[in-house]
């Protein structure tokens, strides 16, 4: 929902706090993820995760979650999915140069990292998405990664 | 002029510190004011058109951009634009965009341009689909241009392709990257030109450039975060046929942004297209006291012909000839495949 996923940015602050929560309840949660196996329970993490992200910020399941480092704006929503915008055709009033009807999602994630205790990690590079992880867990590959660190390569946060 | 210029088609000696064997890099390096254009590749499969178009800029660039698919239009390939010009000894930037392809045919193509002697490539994420003529077509954005500059990077440092499998020979390019001070966020910009350094940049071509104020504020950041000291800055610029192709391009271009005293001065004008020039030139020459500012990057779309003109008008070349296909005199079968483009 896009006037949803706008409010989410407008309280990135707010996103980041709850996120922190979520994930150290995904950290402490993560031995009984262990006992029942991580492929049992990825379908219905995932059916969670992408029900709650998808009402707040139109997540797109891209299994590489980004959100803590843009500014709680997903730039799966981006038409050109770039990882780290903003491009060169930003509309002089901030929207979209594809979808007219749209902020640019980079304006947006610009204006949330200002409101996030983090927000400085908007200023590193995210590397180019891993297509094989589409329609994953991003919340399960962080619980796994916090616990046992060399279970999942790819980094994933949010 | 180098003593050691190329037989065409061979790449030139790599200088110490460099890390490609082109022209471009010794001219920005050397210190001097770079000038580079941008040939629009032909609707054709026509070798001809490709020739008659690169020699406009003989004598007046360091290098020429061949676009890939520019405002996602349909035109012959970048990749073959400069199969077909470094055979000539041409100094080209090689546009590449994440838009047509993935990472496995971009990768393929980064070897095989810095095979051909492309020296340069510009990293773009691309205009999207919508906007050109083939709105119909799948987009593809399987990187971004800062995945892609990385991978680029990578592929030329380290030696691997991005899977981490070794190369038996890295491609020795000029990586280069797009910016556009001129559109918001603002703030945001000279951050994201930062990003784009680390990623791997070395030089830039921004957007036209209208606004110089908008320019120095942007240069100030840049050079309050010592942006200016690690890349080389080519300001984008262009002469506008008319007050109404101007407006239009505002209205319609993304990304193009023409403060209205441009528009009044063109309207203004008895010869609009002469004030275009005009402007061009004075544009040229502001941009040339900016501090951190390292060249101009002209993009003439469908006025290649006066960008000889405008190059000279505005002295920036300081008496300086780029070498060109027609200066090179060692080879018969060369001399007379250029003699026949005059």
């Amino acid at each position: 929902m896009y006037r949803l996923r706008l409010w989410s940015v407008k309280n990135a602050g707010l996103m980041e706090k709850t996120y922190q929560l979520v994930e150290r309840v995904l950290v402490a949660m993560a031995p009984v993820f262990e006992v029942i196996g991580y492929d049992r329970v990825e379908k219905p993490v995932a059916f969670i995760e992408r029900g709650i992200k998808g009402a707040l910020f139109d997540c797109q399941m891209c299994g590489q979650c980004a959100l803590s480092s843009t500014g709680m704006s997903c730039p799966m929503n981006c038409p050109k999915e770039i990882r780290n915008g903003p491009c060169g055709g930003v509309r002089p009033d901030g929207f979209c140069e594809i979808k007219p009807e749209m902020r640019c999602v980079w304006v947006e994630a610009w204006d949330g990292s200002q409101r996030m205790k983090n927000g400085d990690e908007i200023k590193t590079i995210q590397f180019a998405v891993d297509h094989r992880l589409k329609g994953s867990s991003s919340w399960l590959s962080v619980a796994r990664e916090k616990t046992e660190p060399s279970a999942t390569a790819t980094g994933s946060e949010g | 002029m180098y003593e050691d210029e190329p037989v065409p088609g061979y790449p030139l000696p790599i200088r110490e510190g460099h890390t490609s064997p082109g022209r471009l890099e010794r001219v920005l390096r050397e210190g001097h004011f770079a000038v580079t254009s941008e040939l629009a590749p032909p609707d054709s499969a026509d070798p001809n058109q490709v020739y008659e178009r690169a020699a406009i800029f003989d004598g007046y660039v360091d290098a020429i951009n061949a676009t890939d698919g520019s405002g996602a239009h349909c035109h012959m390939s970048s990749s073959s634009v400069c199969a077909l010009l470094t055979r000539l000894g041409y100094s080209l930037i090689q546009q590449i965009s994440c838009r047509d392809k993935n990472r496995i045919a971009i990768q393929g193509d980064i070897l095989g341009g810095a095979a051909m002697g492309v020296a340069n490539m510009l990293c773009l994420s691309g205009d999207g689909v919508q906007t050109g003529d083939h709105p119909q077509a799948k987009p593809v954005f399987d990187l971004d241009c800062m995945s892609l500059l990385e991978i680029a990077r990578t592929m030329r440092d380290e030696s691997t392709f991005q899977s981490g499998r070794k190369l038996d020979s890295p491609p020795r390019v000029f990586l280069g990257a797009a910016a556009n001070p001129f559109v918001e966020p603002y703030d945001w910009r000279p951050l994201r030109l930062a990003k784009k350094i680390v990623a791997g940049a070395q030089f830039i071509q921004t957007q036209y450039c209208y606004d110089i104020d908008r320019l120095k504020q942007y240069m100030q950041v840049a050079r309050d975060n010592g942006l200016d000291e690690k890349v080389f800055m080519l300001v984008g610029v262009g002469p506008m046929a008319s007050a109404r192709t101007a407006n239009w391009i505002r209205n319609n271009v993304p990304g193009v942004h023409i403060p209205d005293a441009v528009i009044d001065r063109l309207s203004g004008a008895d010869d609009q297209k002469q004030e275009g020039i005009n402007l061009c030139v004075d544009l040229i020459q502001e941009i040339r006291e900016i501090k951190g500012v390292n060249g101009v990057h002209i993009m003439a779309y469908r006025q290649e012909h006066a960008v000889p003109k405008i190059v000279e008008r505005s002295g920036v070349l300081d008496g300086r000839t780029p070498w060109h296909p027609k200066l090179y005199k060692g080879d018969a079968s060369v001399q007379q495949q250029m003699d026949s483009y005059e």
